[in-house]
C-alpha cells in the first residue's frame, strides 16, 4: 500500500470529506511524528508501535572502494519498534 | 547520621539547579490535537481520523502488505528462518522459531530532519 492508496481508503470511509482534505488530514499526522522525533521526542501509539530516535556515535568509517579512512559525525536515526498487538498480527497472517 | 542530613540537604539543591531539556512522548491524543489544530475539525472527529488512519496502515500490514509513505518512510516484512539463540539473562540456548517481522525504514527526508537539516 502506497500512501495515495491509504489516502483513497479514509476518503472511501468518510464521504464527507474531499479527497484533498484526506490528503491533508494523512500528511498532518505524518508530519506530526516526524516533527516530534525532530525535536527528539518518542513517539507510542498502542497496539502499532513506538517511533524513538537513537543516537549514532562518531566513528572512522572506510571507503570501501579504495580502502580510505572517512571521519563519520556522530548522527540520529529513527528507529521503530512494532507493538505487540501488530506482532501477533503480523505472525498469524498466512505466510504469502 | 549528620553525613547523612548533608546529602539529603544537597541532593534537591543541585536538581532543581539543572534543567533537562523535557522529553515528551507523544501519543494518539497528541496527533488527534495537531488535527484539531491544522486542519480545523472538531476533537471528536480528529481522534476518529487519527485511529482510522492507525488502523489502515496496521491491516494492511496485516494483510502481508509493505506500506510505503512517500517523505515518511516504509513498513517492509521481513521473513525470519529459524535459528538458535540464547536466552541473554541465563545463556540458556532456545530455539527461535521462524517468524515475520516488520522493520521501519525512514526516508530520507526523515532522516535529514533528525539531524538538523530542513529538507
Amino acid at each position: 500500500m502506497i500512501k495515495s492508496e491509504l489516502v483513497q481508503r479514509i476518503a472511501d470511509r468518510n464521504p464527507h470529506l474531499y479527497l484533498r482534505d484526506v490528503e491533508n488530514i494523512v500528511n498532518a499526522i505524518l508530519d506530526e511524528v516526524t516533527d516530534a522525533l525532530a525535536r527528539g521526542d518518542r513517539v507510542e501509539l498502542r497496539g502499532f508501535g513506538a517511533f524513538s530516535v537513537k543516537k549514532r556515535d562518531a566513528r572512522i568509517g572506510r571507503n570501501p572502494r579504495t580502502g580510505d579512512h572517512v571521519e563519520v559525525n556522530e548522527k540520529f536515526v529513527p528507529f521503530f519498534k512494532t507493538g505487540k498487538e501488530l506482532r501477533e498480527r503480523l505472525n498469524d497472517s498466512p505466510k504469502a | 547520621m549528620s553525613s547523612n542530613a548533608l546529602s539529603v540537604e544537597t541532593r534537591p539543591a543541585t536538581s532543581s539547579t539543572v534543567t533537562l531539556p523535557e522529553k515528551h512522548t507523544v501519543t494518539r491524543s497528541d496527533l488527534a490535537e495537531a488535527l484539531f489544530r491544522r486542519i480545523g475539525l472538531s476533537r471528536m472527529e480528529s481522534a476518529q481520523l487519527v485511529e482510522m488512519v492507525i488502523s489502515e496502515i496496521s491491516d494492511a500490514i496485516a494483510r502481508g502488505e509493505n506500506v510505503k509513505l512517500s517523505s515518511f518512510g516504509t513498513f517492509l516484512q521481513r521473513d525470519k528462518r529459524e535459528r538458535i539463540g540464547r536466552n541473554p539473562k541465563t545463556g540458556v540456548e532456545a530455539r527461535i522459531t521462524p517468524r515475520r517481522v516488520l522493520v521501519f525504514r525512514a526516508s530520507h527526508i526523515m532522516r535529514a530532519r533528525m539531524n538538523g537539516e530542513t529538507d
